[in-house]
């Protein structure tokens, strides 16, 4: 298959799937609550049905409240694209850059919060603001991360560390497993999952992401809740990409080999949602002010990747 | 100095009620400041209006009555927990408290169809504007939370002052669940009185009823069978039991852990179910009436109360060890939403929200009524006053539960289950610990049985204001979780 069919591939697989892997955490926690829960497939009929429904706009709202749902989801939609799901696929490969994609994660960030404060309400600049203390810690800590990883395989490009990875006879590597911790927890923190935020709360006052989303409706709602997906997406192929990229079929590859990558793709994505929800049923969310704590220990964890590294290349 | 007893003499009866002069009732406002006495009730009729009283140390129990003619001298002025109590009774009755610190409307937010249901009804005056206190300083922001929440719960509104995340001023505007249950009661046959006073609020249905059926056998001096007095006291347990199951799962679900609530749900689910078959009602709704009870229990009820009992004792255990020892949750519950000790007596807080604040008032202690004087339990206390606490003593009281309704099991008396009322005129005053804390009721009684007026005061008018106390200092994304811990009941206060 030629590298730009299976880019293509990608990037309506990742949009295509998103929902469904938030339909799979979300019934996964379901079982563990002992309830039967909505089925995995949910997640479509609700974005289905509220493309179909009318959207509200507060007569307060600018260009932006209207504008930010297509820019969020466009960023989040191209940084999942980029991430090796499946196979290699080097059609957009100088751009699959970590650097790139935390870049198009990071400026969708600033447009919800923006969305947020925008139409004035008091729980929009509540979110906006909580989001953004979590992100002057949270960002810092991904680029350490990224520094850890790039300086393990020498690249920035995603697909050449994934390549490393899958091919080096690296063996367990301590900055490397330190570097994953601190990823998976960055994850937890940008995907605004308990402990750090709850998704499925009513609560506004404890609400984080959906403070600042309180105000939309309609296919701007459907818009940011596909966004959501896709961004939890992402981080899943980006870890499993990284971290356990076995599987991952080669450029050029054979259909069966593809397939086979598919289909390790779709086990990889329900043992992360598995694991997520798992995670999340086992805790209580925490505090506000405690966020910073617990991102701050994904930010030194890059740090003592970095210099575990520095330290036994100096001998 | 003179006494409670002294003012309304010696009496067998619990609650003696006399009529006093202004200085009888301004030196009872003294007694209220000062903190020897604690304010039980406080309500108004067209012409007079009532405080119900409780002596520490003595215990003595009474009420005072003050005749008024559009004015009373304000209690409220020295005694917080009076200022709201005050403002509803100019809402509702129209009598105007002198002095009063705080002459905002409470519950008629101008929305109702007429002024001052129980009294003299006037033109509604339309919706005005509520002055919320104010607040000052620099950086501080304001956050409006309700009437309509984004759950299904009853509506109310509060607004926080906040400086960042920290809540430096929460006020609570209540009233938005107005129902005219007092003045629907005025002149109701005993049936229907009876059957409102089992809806002030859902969930403690069982208490009211209680409370109201006590309150009308006093007043017409009905002899209850035992056994309906045992039954009642089951019901009683079981609606604690439900209660308590819900807002532990509820309270820890606010701090996002939903596997409590999932757990609590499912024992919650099986009390229902228990209820159901016990008594054929979920709720055990209109199953208290005045005289004794509507359901009687058979064999095969009482062996589904038994089973309960086993599974609680089997399951519970394993839920509190998941509380316990999940450290995420410890985290958010312990040291937050704490109420003062000070506060707690000072408000008179009843229930779990006083007992976690080392304030130990149980009606079933302090004013038992059969079968609970015979019956062997323990009131749980604690001293901290946060959510924690809370959450503490209402696993305590479950297990408390369980050991009453053991006891009533096996105590449980054959024979009729219903004493004829036989109307009269007269007044009943009583006490009944729902699982909230203390419900007053007081009602008066025409000739031909129906009510000539009737007064129920719920535990939350008084633990409403303590948590506007207990959030202070904490951050906003506490208040659910405190707001949780506390449960008052919106409708309760709203009658």
């Amino acid at each position: 298959m030629s590298d730009l069919t299976v880019q293509v591939l990608q990037a309506i697989l990742a949009l295509g799937l998103a929902p469904l892997l938030t339909g799979m955490v979300r019934k996964t926690k379901a079982k563990l609550q002992r309830r039967r829960g909505a089925s995995i497939f949910q997640p479509y009929r609700d974005i289905a049905r509220l493309m179909r429904k009318e959207a509200v706009v507060s007569h307060d709202a600018s260009w932006i409240f209207t504008a930010a749902p297509t820019f969020i989801l466009a960023a989040t939609w191209v940084a999942a694209a980029l991430v090796p799901m499946f196979a290699f696929a080097s059609g957009l490969s100088s751009a699959a850059d970590f650097i790139v994609m935390i870049g198009l994660l990071a400026s969708a960030r600033f447009a919800l919060a923006l969305a947020g404060l925008d139409i004035g309400t008091s729980f929009g600049g509540l979110g906006s603001s909580r989001e953004m203390l979590f992100a002057t810690v949270a960002e810092p800590a991904i680029l350490i991360l990224i520094f850890a990883l790039s300086l393990i395989c020498g690249t920035t490009r995603l697909l050449d560390i994934a390549a490393f990875i899958q091919t080096a006879q690296i063996g367990p590597h301590i900055s490397l497993l330190l570097a994953f911790a601190g990823l998976a927890m960055l994850a937890v923190v940008e995907n605004g999952r308990i402990p750090v935020d709850n998704p499925a709360t009513h609560l506004e006052l404890t609400m984080v992401h959906e403070a600042m989303v309180l105000e939309y409706s309609g296919r701007h709602l459907a818009q940011i809740e596909l966004a959501a997906s896709l961004k939890l997406l992402f981080y899943v192929s980006l870890l499993s990409a990284v971290f356990l990229p076995w599987g991952l079929a080669p450029a050029g590859a054979s259909f069966a080999l593809i397939g086979l990558g598919l289909a390790l793709y779709f086990v990889k994505l329900a043992g992360a949602a598995m694991l997520l929800a798992t995670f999340e049923i086992s805790i209580a969310k925490m505090r506000v002010f405690r966020v910073p704590q617990f991102t701050g220990v994904a930010l030194m964890l890059g740090l003592l990747a970095v210099i575990l590294l520095l330290v036994s290349r100096s001998f | 100095m003179v006494t409670l007893s002294d003012i309304v003499g010696n009496t067998d009866r619990r609650w003696p009620r006399v009529e006093v002069a202004r200085d009888v009732w301004e030196y009872a406002r003294t007694q209220l400041a000062e903190g020897k006495w604690d304010l039980i009730a406080h309500w108004g009729e067209p012409d007079m209006v009532h405080v119900a009283l409780r002596e520490h140390g003595s215990g003595t129990t009474g009420i005072l009555s003050l005749s008024a003619r559009g004015s009373f001298p304000s209690l409220g002025r020295d005694c917080l927990p009076a200022r709201r109590l005050e403002r509803a009774i100019r809402d509702l009755v129209g009598l105007i408290p002198e002095q009063a610190p705080d002459t905002r409307a409470w519950l008629d937010h101008g929305r109702w169809s007429m002024r001052h249901p129980q009294g003299t009804p006037e033109q509604p005056a339309g919706p005005q504007p509520y002055a919320f206190l104010p607040v000052e300083g620099e950086s501080l922001h304001q956050i409006l939370v309700g009437p309509v929440h984004a759950g299904i719960i009853e509506p109310g509104h509060f607004r926080f002052t906040c400086s960042g995340e920290t809540v430096v001023r929460l006020e609570a505007q209540l009233g938005y669940v107005h129902k005219g249950i007092e003045s629907l009661m005025t002149g109701a046959p005993l049936e229907r009185a009876s059957k409102l006073a089992a809806r002030v609020s859902g969930d403690t249905t069982v208490a009211y009823s209680t409370a109201f059926a006590q309150a009308v056998e006093t007043a017409c001096a009905t002899e209850v069978p035992a056994r309906a007095l045992y039954l009642r006291a089951i019901m009683l347990e079981l609606e604690r039991l439900a209660n308590h199951f819900g807002d532990i799962g509820g309270t820890c679900n606010d701090a996002a852990f939903s596997l409590m609530l999932a757990n609590c749900a499912v024992m919650r689910e099986h009390v229902l179910r228990t209820a159901q078959t016990a008594f054929g009602h979920r709720l055990m709704m209109d199953r208290v009436i005045p005289g004794g009870v509507a359901a009687d229990l058979s064999t095969a009820g009482q062996s589904a109360i038994a089973a309960l009992l086993k599974r609680i004792r089997k399951q519970f255990p394993a839920i509190v060890a998941l509380y316990e020892d999940t450290a995420s949750l410890q985290d958010r519950t312990v040291r937050t939403g704490m109420l003062r000790h000070d506060l707690a007596m000072q408000f008179g807080a009843g229930g779990y929200i006083g007992r976690a604040s080392g304030r130990s008032f149980d009606t079933r202690k302090i004013l038992p009524w059969a079968p609970y004087d015979t019956l062997a339990f323990e009131t749980p206390l604690l001293q901290r006053g946060d959510v924690d606490a809370r959450i503490r003593i209402r696993i305590a009281e479950v297990e408390q539960s369980c050991v009453l309704l053991r006891q009533m099991l096996d105590a449980l008396p054959s024979g009729p289950i219903q004493a004829e009322v036989v109307p009269r005129a007269g007044e009943g005053t009583t006490m009944v610990e729902g699982f909230r804390g203390d419900i007053f009721a007081w009602l008066r009684l025409n000739d031909d049985g129906t009510l000539a007026r009737c007064h129920l005061r719920d535990p939350s008018w008084f633990q409403w204001p303590l948590l506007e106390a207990a959030i202070y200092g904490n951050i906003v994304a506490d208040f659910p979780l405190c707001n949780k811990s506390f449960n008052c009941s919106y409708s309760g206060h709203d009658l």
